[in-house]
């Protein structure tokens, strides 16, 4: 995308006001051909003159082009210092991975310290931006809005994994589905509300679907979990394909009031096994933990794609990665791509003002990156596709520290 | 709030209140005392300064940041049910109506219950069951809320489905009772979130009105028993009428402990968004169980929203406490008066 383009397109969000956010973030992390923002809404929720006044200036964090594949061998030989303590916060989504990887990374260097609190993608864009931690996980990108709040200056994104989001079900004897979007748009939005429905046995030919009533798991609590399963309905669904999801897309939105919450990927986990009848969406390594079933979803190709690390890999393989290294994987293009496919990001300062910490961040992010790919798959995530990681690689050398 | 204030004993001057804190009257204490003095009221001055510019603090902190959601909604940020985050409209009545219907049901089944145990156990019970009555209840005053939450959720909730589904099909039709025990009953509920609290508000409940009651003279019990009332009509003439505005002022303090419960609710309640019903069956949420579940993933406005709905939060408290306060202030005026 060129730079006028681009700017013509946050021109345009910035005039269309609450969509402004949306808007932007689309543009930035395109998988499809946007098109323009436009006020209407699929006659749902109506929109209010709310305020969504991006900072002056601030419509991409950084547009240095990404160094070349040989500075990677460079970056090669980075060492981490003899100490110092980092600490993260944020998304809870890659919380296990981070976890696997932080004990990974100070067995070998002991005299490292790292934490990671979870506690949100927003609580951890909230600490990076008050400077209470070093190193932020978050699932989605800085609103344009809030930008200007970062103390520290410029931020640096680095994808880290990607990993699917389940649509799993409790049904008896069944163990195995086909969903298109529209069909999940309207079972989550309680319009098919019966497993014997038409419209889900018309991609499920092969099955006996029994005469149940549908039981809609959610989350209780605002995540970056509903953030991306709502995009995936948003893009595949939403208002620019036929309206047929009009709930739109946030970490919290307005399920209908006959849906059971649970608390956390786990809470919406036991909710579906323990429900007959239960649908829910919760991410891998949460399903396969509580052993659900869970669907093959259509993707954009038209395909039914299985939720596992393979899909997920193939999804963050068609997605259009932007300079700054934010993309989304979600309704991405190709065969095998699973639709609903989470990325997530550590993000951190680029301007490292204390030089042991900075050292610290450089070296295990290099890790995360090289070997930490690794340890992915075993833990139910997907590394990311080898372009990409190289891309990563490269933008440690962006970082400045000392 | 800490669940033991007891307002009415700071509105009891002591009896030698102003005296002490005179100098010349204790010439004895003049020798080492005045500095000592003035600087320990140096000392108690900063620390009750420091409680109101505390206070003072955190409503200005709330007040700036809620600004903007209150610019960018007006008033209908108390008028608005729909929460809707991908359309930027936030709107609070549901939680505000979740907050305060789940504290009416608590106070509804708590109150009589917690009457019935103080009274129990200062007029009627013998002195060793007494002693041991007290001391389970305080235990369960240091019971974490997580515990009654996860007690709600994990067993009182599946238990109650089958008694949730009687009362909905029984009274169905009936007035009043028919929409207080609508269609549809959600074992996760406004009724089930207003059980467990009624439990946790019990024990505030109990220990406050048994101290008030306590305070009752022995002399106008035993008149009252002299004239040949029997016990219950010793506690209506004398008891009850001396301690009335002692146990409003308990009632009210369990009503800011209930619509401050946070996590014991936010568990229990279903978190529906938007539910303003009287169906105590029905799903909803209140403002403190909304305020954590939010907060993680809140970005500029919602972060806003809701810091303004904690700002609502805790002017309602403060206005009940200062009811509270009124109330009992009143009546002990009223009973030192007679």
């Amino acid at each position: 995308m060129n730079p006028s383009k681009r700017s013509l397109l946050v021109a345009a969000a910035l005039l269309s006001g609450p969509l402004a956010v949306v808007a932007t973030t689309t543009a930035v992390s395109a998988t499809t051909t946007t098109a323009p923002p436009t006020t209407t809404d699929c006659g749902g929720p109506k929109a209010t003159p709310a305020p969504a006044k991006p900072a002056a200036g601030g419509s991409t964090t950084s547009t240095a082009a990404p160094a070349s594949p040989a500075s990677t061998a460079a970056a090669g030989g980075d060492q981490a210092p003899a100490s110092a303590e980092i600490d993260g916060s944020g998304a809870t989504f890659p919380k296990v991975f981070y976890q696997e990887m932080i004990a990974a990374y100070t067995e070998k260097n002991p005299g490292v310290t790292i934490t990671y609190g979870g506690g949100g993608s927003g609580k951890g864009r909230q600490d990076l931006a008050d400077q209470i931690v070093q190193w932020a996980g978050t699932d989605g990108v800085i609103k344009d809005a809030d930008k200007g709040k970062f103390q520290g200056g410029e931020v640096l994104y680095f994808p880290t994994v990607v990993a699917p989001i389940t649509v799993a079900f409790n049904l008896d004897g069944i163990d195995s589905l086909k969903l298109s979007p529209a069909t999940i748009a309207k079972i989550f939005q309680r319009e098919i509300t019966n497993w014997n429905d038409p419209a889900i046995a018309a991609d499920n030919a092969d099955l006996k679907l029994p005469d149940q009533p549908i039981t809609v798991a959610r989350r209780s609590d605002s995540s970056g979990t509903t953030g991306n399963f709502t995009k995936f309905l948003e893009k595949s669904e939403g208002k620019d394909n036929g309206c047929v999801w009009k709930l739109g897309t946030d970490s919290t939105i307005e399920w209908p009031k006959d849906t059971q919450a649970g608390e956390g990927n786990n809470g919406v986990a036991q909710i579906v096994q323990s429900t007959p009848g239960a649908i829910g969406y919760v991410d891998l390594s949460d399903a396969v933990d509580a052993k659900l079933t869970f669907a093959d979803v259509q993707n954009k190709a038209g395909k039914f794609v299985k939720a596992d690390a393979n899909g997920a890999a193939a999804a963050a393989a068609g997605a259009k990665v932007a300079d700054d290294l934010t993309y989304s994987a979600i309704w991405a293009d190709g065969d095998g791509a699973y639709p609903i496919t989470a990325q997530t990001w550590i993000i951190v300062y680029q301007k490292q003002t204390d030089k042991a910490q900075g050292e610290a961040i450089k070296s295990f992010l290099q890790y995360v990156l090289t070997d930490g790919q690794l340890a992915a798959i075993d833990l139910n995530f997907a590394p990311l596709p080898e372009e990409l990681a190289k891309r990563a690689l490269a933008h440690l050398n962006d970082l400045q520290i000392g | 709030m800490p669940p033991w204030r007891k307002p009415w004993v700071e509105l009891t001057p002591g009896p030698s209140g102003p005296v002490a804190t005179s100098g010349e009257s204790l010439p004895s204490l003049q020798a080492t005392g005045g500095t000592a003095d003035r600087s320990f009221g140096l000392l108690t001055r900063i620390a009750a300064g420091l409680v109101l510019a505390v206070l003072g603090l955190i409503a200005v902190t709330m007040l700036k940041r809620s600004t903007s959601v209150l610019r960018a909604m007006g008033l209908d940020y108390f008028t608005t049910r729909r929460w809707a985050p991908p359309s930027q409209l936030y709107g609070i009545l549901s939680f505000i109506w979740g907050t305060t219907f789940t504290a009416l049901i608590a106070l509804t089944i708590a109150v009589p219950i917690s009457l019935g145990i103080a009274l129990f156990i200062t007029q009627i019970a013998p002195p060793w069951l007494r002693r041991a009555m007290v001391y389970v209840i305080d235990l369960l005053a240091v019971v974490p809320s997580v515990v009654f939450g996860l007690w709600g959720v994990l067993v009182l909730a599946p238990k109650l489905r089958t008694g949730y589904a009687w009362l909905s099909r029984t009274f169905d039709g009936w007035p009043v009772l028919g929409s207080l025990f609508g269609p549809n009953p959600q074992v996760r509920s406004f009724l089930t979130a207003g059980i467990v609290l009624a439990i946790m508000v019990t024990p505030i409940i109990v220990s406050i009105s048994r101290e008030v009651i306590e305070t009752t003279p022995q002399n106008e019990k035993e008149a009252a028993l002299g004239l040949g009332a029997t016990k219950w009509e010793m506690i209506r003439g004398a008891v009850i009428p001396h301690a009335k505005g002692g146990l409003v002022g308990a009632v009210m303090l369990g009503l800011g402990r209930a619509m401050g419960e946070t996590i014991a609710v936010a568990l229990t309640i279903g978190s529906a968004l938007g539910q303003v019903t009287v169906n105590a069956l029905a799903s909803g949420n209140s403002m403190p169980a909304m305020i954590t579940a939010e907060w993680g993933e809140a970005d500029s406005l919602k972060k806003s929203a809701l810091v303004a709905m904690a700002m609502t939060l805790f002017v309602i408290t403060i206005l009940i406490n200062m009811v509270a306060t009124a109330v009992v202030n009143r009546s002990m005026k009223k009973s030192r008066g007679s």
